[in-house]
């Protein structure tokens, strides 16, 4: 879908609705951040979509997957469990059709998220925020299965999420650079890294390597039980990664950071985890593209400080939902 | 001796402690070792079949096992292991 418009690059493209604008983002070389002349560090944009997140890709599939199935019609409520990104996507995607959306979130999330949400007129269930996205997603399920007049697309298990980057994302990266040594993405759902992962590996074959940055969740949010209430997304297929690597909270907000002072990037926390990973894996290249994904700008995340002020006075740096 | 880091829900099972010892010379010695030494963290530590339980993710200093050798990753005296349970991302 992106060639077309792709011809429109000059002024960005010409579309029917903000719908069919999601995508077609921009690809930005980090020349401060190479770490040696042959290694370049490319940041694909995804921040730059309608809703300033990857989540409307993921969304715009999620419910255009249910259209063409006739699960969905118009009037009916969507209901999804996410801790901001994805619900602020469906909810204007939602708004927009004419479908009501109900999403199920942590209570610990940043306000931005919230009020996003309710200016789309999005309805919000709040799930325990000591059980991380983990009480979310079961929330969510339970709520489904006693409501059968709901649809949930659950982005955690529907092959639509990786397909919107298997052909939108991953083509689009393909259209700019004939190589990519690596792709460092954050580990969420998995959509990201599984449908670009796939389509990078089947372009380019096993050498590009596809770079899981996961959070490594601050204690206060590993409200678990025992270990087996542990979630692992239906979608992921861990063989399609090459490297796994967490990053804490504070890393992460160190390299958001560094961003910004270096190359004038206002990013959300998990894309500063997200380009630590990157970072490290460019220096351990001779040559070569790494390209890594801004999964969102830092507009939802200003109330908490970490643009402005000393790392030391951040407050509930672990007991909050980052990303 | 590497050093593991133990995450809340286990640390009933090691009795409290944050942060443990153990010998071994890859991850399953390692794990193995640590179920020997704390018998209630072996069922949540390992499946039936012997492999690392589906639910917890083993990390050398900050990579995933699963994506290095699994358990038979090898391991220094200067590693420390990190297990964290598997966990649904964030802001999706």
């Amino acid at each position: 879908m992106p060639t077309p418009n792709l011809r429109n690059r000059p002024c960005g493209g010409r579309y029917g609705d903000i719908i069919e604008s999601i995508g077609h983002t921009p690809l930005i070389e980090l020349k401060r951040l190479s770490p040696k002349p042959g290694v370049r560090i490319w940041a694909k944009l995804e921040s730059r979509n309608p809703t300033g997140s990857v989540k409307d890709r993921v969304a715009r599939a999620l419910i255009q997957d249910a259209e063409d199935k006739g699960l969905i019609r118009p009037g009916q409520t969507i209901l999804e469990p996410t801790s901001g990104n994805t619900g602020i996507s469906l909810a204007m995607i939602a708004s927009h059709k004419g479908y009501k959306l109900k999403v199920v979130m942590p209570d610990n999330v940043t306000p931005e998220r919230t009020d996003l949400l309710r200016m789309y007129g999005a309805e919000i269930v709040y799930s325990e925020g000591s059980k991380g996205s983990n009480g979310a997603v079961e929330m969510a399920l339970d709520m489904a299965e006693k409501d059968s007049s709901v649809y949930m697309p659950y982005q955690y298990g529907n092959e639509a999420n990786p397909n919107a980057h298997y052909n939108g994302t991953a083509l689009e990266i393909l259209e700019e650079l004939d190589e990519v040594s690596a792709f460092v993405a954050g580990l969420g759902t998995g959509g990201t890294l599984m449908g670009n992962g796939r389509r990078l590996k089947e372009e380019l074959g096993d050498k590009v390597k596809i770079v899981a940055a996961e959070p490594m969740q601050g204690e206060p949010v590993q409200g678990l039980r025992s270990l087996d209430d542990g979630f692992i997304p239906p979608i992921i297929d861990i063989s399609v990664l090459d490297r796994k690597i967490f990053v804490t909270n504070q890393d992460a907000i160190v390299w958001t950071r560094k961003l910004l002072d270096e190359e004038q990037l206002f990013v959300g926390v998990s894309t500063g985890a997200i380009a630590r990973v990157a970072m490290r894996i460019a220096g351990e290249l001779d040559e070569g593209n790494v390209v890594f994904i801004v999964a969102d700008d830092g507009s939802k995340y200003f109330s908490s400080g970490i643009y402005t002020r000393p790392l030391e006075e951040i407050e509930n740096l672990d007991s909050t939902v980052w990303w | 001796m590497a050093t593991i880091r133990i995450p809340p829900v286990l640390r009933p099972s090691v009795g409290g402690e944050r942060e443990i010892n153990a010998d071994g010379d890859n991850v399953g010695e390692i794990l193995r070792a640590v179920a020997v030494d704390h018998p209630g963290t072996e069922s949540q530590l390992f499946g039936a079949d012997g492999e690392l339980n589906r639910y917890v993710n083993v990390y050398l200093n900050d990579e995933d096992v699963r994506v290095l050798d699994g358990l038979d990753t090898t391991v220094s005296t200067a590693d420390t292991l990190v297990i964290l349970p598997a966990m649904a991302g964030g802001a999706r």
